[in-house]
């Protein structure tokens, strides 16, 4: 069907003559504009190809296809339709009140792009948002016209990514679901005090609502496939959403205890950080910045798969007396030198829970661990060779032969203690890069 | 010194065991064929190649290893690294060696010549998936996509499954040009989806001197390139600058992700 009404009609040349050097033009202010949000992952769901259609979406890990001058990974064509937007959010690029070149998308543009890149193994599919035009609903409604047009007409069976518009209408929002993979609603900013000195526009109730809809779909669509197998499935990969660091004066605790509120709900599968760029220096209520938080963003992330892969608590990590996480040690580091009655972690005996609260272990060599360990015991030159940082780790573990012979007595973080351990553990470049940023940080406080 | 030499293949390495276990031997070393032999070796024994030999070596391994290892094996091996050959072979020995239903030896990873076949493996598949995010493809005209890589171990045969799967409605051609072989697929009249990867085949140019693109950039020659090649290329290397946020370079990542010898093939990096 589609290659008598789509393809074929369409020659190479009328191809040439619809996108021009303007396209090219159009892509770069669009792309640019868009690359703030940080969302990328083509993961959480497992498709396989269909026939008829091209594409599929693969699970696990996901596929990058390119990584960027800053290093970012691109594996979907990240891409606003248009730039035009009626709100003035403090922190956007694209607010309002910002002098910076506008352009839109033709929808046939954006589609071909997407299925000629995605052929061509550019990309692994589509994340599309939008400015807001006219109305919640008018702007939703287009950026759904092209899912549907890319799974229909285009017969596209790879990932899109739908950026739901807050206020967008329930029905807007239940179609969308059906054509998309994953879709996201950023809450940009993690308390609601900061958030309303920023877009006055906008409140925390815009952001969830959606979000809430979006789970109730997903919940109501496993309910009906569980009686009918049928059922099109309904985002089956989930939500994401997106936190700016650094832009308020937001403790890393606010951000870390709203993300596992987040991940506690079953759709929730990813929160991403964004280090605050300062894009509108002239804004008195921000910051200037002269480089974007780079260390602490890292430190949020490492947090994150902490909460996420290791079993920890956001309360764990940070609490009254450490608002902020540690900018010169990662985390878990950082939990292990406050609760030092947690150690020595025997690894011959110990749970993989407990394993895996060990620095210097990760989730790779703690398996690896747990099941050697049954064929005989693993010592530290077992550990050395699984890929353990030893560096770390040694200071934190027990094993065969560190016990067995008195010439060389235990030092671990119980003897040195931890204040006296903590220097040996962190790097001088780590330092710098630390104290760097903390310096740029007093520049927050006069911006103030 | 006992020193076994063999042809370097699977089949060869199965063998090897073999011979191994019938002249109740241990050799020390295994090397490929021509290749430099260690000082004080006392004895050599040419493996010859016996397919027979081999596949009752593996019909002993499949008794014994689960799907998931045999895999490993499989996979390790398609590194065409030297250094596998020895834990290779001592891992299978030791395979047939344990006593029948004792715990089998293969997630046993303090265990050296396991940890570094697994090691091995696991370098392979990081290889495979770079395959699938690195591979570009050029469209010819007659509608054929071209992609060409050079990937460190021979991996192609681990990624056609996936891009049958993915691009099951074009025909294409991935082409290995440190190896000079290819896959070629092309799309069926009854498509049958389970079934794609199986009209995939295995091809290498007759004349390597006229060939329809260049084997060091991978590009297509100007006159079997398709028309619109060029500005779909353009466009994704204006994304590609776009993308990237000016005040957060940090090119040591991107070296690390994506290191500079995959750097020749990707439309966005020539």
């Amino acid at each position: 069907m589609y290659y008598l009404c789509g393809r074929k009609a369409i020659t190479p040349t009328d191809i040439i003559l619809m996108l021009t050097e303007k396209t090219i033009e159009k892509l770069r202010i669009l792309a640019e504009s868009a690359k703030y949000d940080v969302s990328c992952s083509s993961s959480g769901t497992v498709r396989g190809g269909r026939k008829g259609m091209v594409g599929n979406t693969v699970g696990g890990v996901g596929i990058c296809h390119s990584f960027a001058d800053d290093g970012r990974c691109i594996s979907l064509l990240k891409v606003m339709l248009t730039n035009h937007c009626k709100y003035d959010c403090a922190y956007c690029v694209n607010r309002r009140s910002n002098d910076i070149r506008r352009a839109t998308l033709s929808v046939s543009e954006l589609e071909e792009i997407t299925m000629e890149f995605y052929r061509r193994n550019y990309i692994e599919g589509l994340f599309l948002s939008s400015g807001v035009v006219r109305s919640a609903d008018y702007t939703m409604e287009r950026l759904v016209a092209i899912a549907r047009d890319l799974r229909t007409l285009h017969r596209f069976n790879g990932y899109i990514h739908l950026k739901s518009i807050p206020g967008a209408s329930r029905e807007l929002l239940n179609e969308a679901g059906r054509y998309a993979d994953r879709m996201s609603v950023n809450i940009e900013i993690p308390r609601e005090e900061s958030l309303r000195l920023l877009a006055p526009e906008k409140d925390h109730q815009s952001v969830f609502q959606p979000m809430a809809m979006i789970q109730q779909g997903v919940l109501e669509n496993k309910e009906d496939r569980r009686r009918m197998r049928h059922v099109p499935r309904f985002v089956p990969a989930g939500q994401s959403t997106q936190m700016i660091v650094g832009a308020t004066q937001d403790t890393d605790r606010d951000i870390l205890r709203m993300s596992s509120a987040l991940y506690a709900q079953p759709t929730m599968r990813r929160v991403y950080y964004s280090g605050y760029i300062s894009v509108n220096t002239y804004d008195s209520r921000l910051p200037v910045l002269r480089q974007p938080p780079l260390v602490r963003e890292n430190r949020l992330y490492q947090a994150d798969w902490l909460l996420r892969f290791y079993k920890f608590r956001a309360d764990e990590l940070v609490d009254d007396q450490h608002a902020n996480l540690d900018l010169d040690v990662d985390p878990k580091l950082a939990w292990a030198l406050r609760h030092p009655e947690a150690f020595p972690v025997d690894v011959n005996t110990a749970d993989y829970e407990r394993i895996l609260r060990v620095p210097g272990i990760g989730t790779k060599s703690a398996w690896l661990i747990v099941n050697s360990r049954r064929y005989g015991r693993v010592t530290s030159f077992h550990l050395q060779k699984m890929g353990v940082v030893m560096k770390k780790a040694r200071y934190f573990i027990t094993c065969g032969e560190l016990t067995s012979h008195f010439s060389a007595p235990i030092v671990g973080v119980n003897e040195l203690q931890p204040e006296r351990l903590r220097p040996l553990l962190v790097s001088a470049a780590e330092k710098k890069r630390a104290e760097a940023e903390r310096q740029l940080t007093l520049d927050f406080g006069e911006g103030q | 010194m006992l020193v076994y030499t063999f042809d370097r293949t699977l089949d060869g390495l199965l063998t090897a065991v073999f011979e191994a276990f019938a002249l109740h031997q241990q050799p020390e070393a295994l090397l490929g064929e021509g290749a430099q032999l260690p000082l004080f070796c006392e004895q050599v024994y040419a493996v010859q190649t016996v397919e027979e030999k081999a596949s009752r070596v593996w019909k002993g391994l499949e008794r014994r290893l689960s799907d998931e290892a045999l895999r490993l094996v499989m996979v390790s091996y398609l590194s065409e690294l030297p250094e596998l050959d020895l834990p290779l072979f001592r891992y299978i020995c030791k395979v047939f060696r344990q006593p029948e239903g004792s715990r089998s030896i293969e997630r046993n990873f303090a265990d050296a010549d396991v940890l570094a076949v697994t090691n091995i493996a696991r370098r392979v598949m990081h290889e495979q998936l770079r395959m699938k995010q690195f591979v570009r493809f050029q469209k010819t005209k007659d509608g054929t996509y071209l992609g060409v890589v050079s990937p460190d171990h021979n991996v192609l045969p681990l990624v056609t499954r996936h891009f049958a799967d993915r691009f099951g409605d074009q025909p294409w051609l991935l082409y290995d040009a440190r190896r000079r072989y290819g896959f070629y697929y092309e799309p069926q009249a009854t498509d049958d989806v389970r079934r794609r990867w199986q009209h995939v085949v295995r091809v290498s140019f007759a004349d390597t001197e006229a060939l329809p693109f260049r084997l060091d950039t991978g590009q297509l020659n100007a006159d079997v390139l398709s028309n619109d090649d060029r500005l779909f290329q353009d466009l994704w290397r204006t994304y590609f600058k776009a993308i990237c946020i000016r005040e957060r370079i940090n090119p040591r990542k991107q070296l690390n992700d994506m290191p500079r010898r995959y750097w020749k093939y990707m439309t966005e990096k020539q």
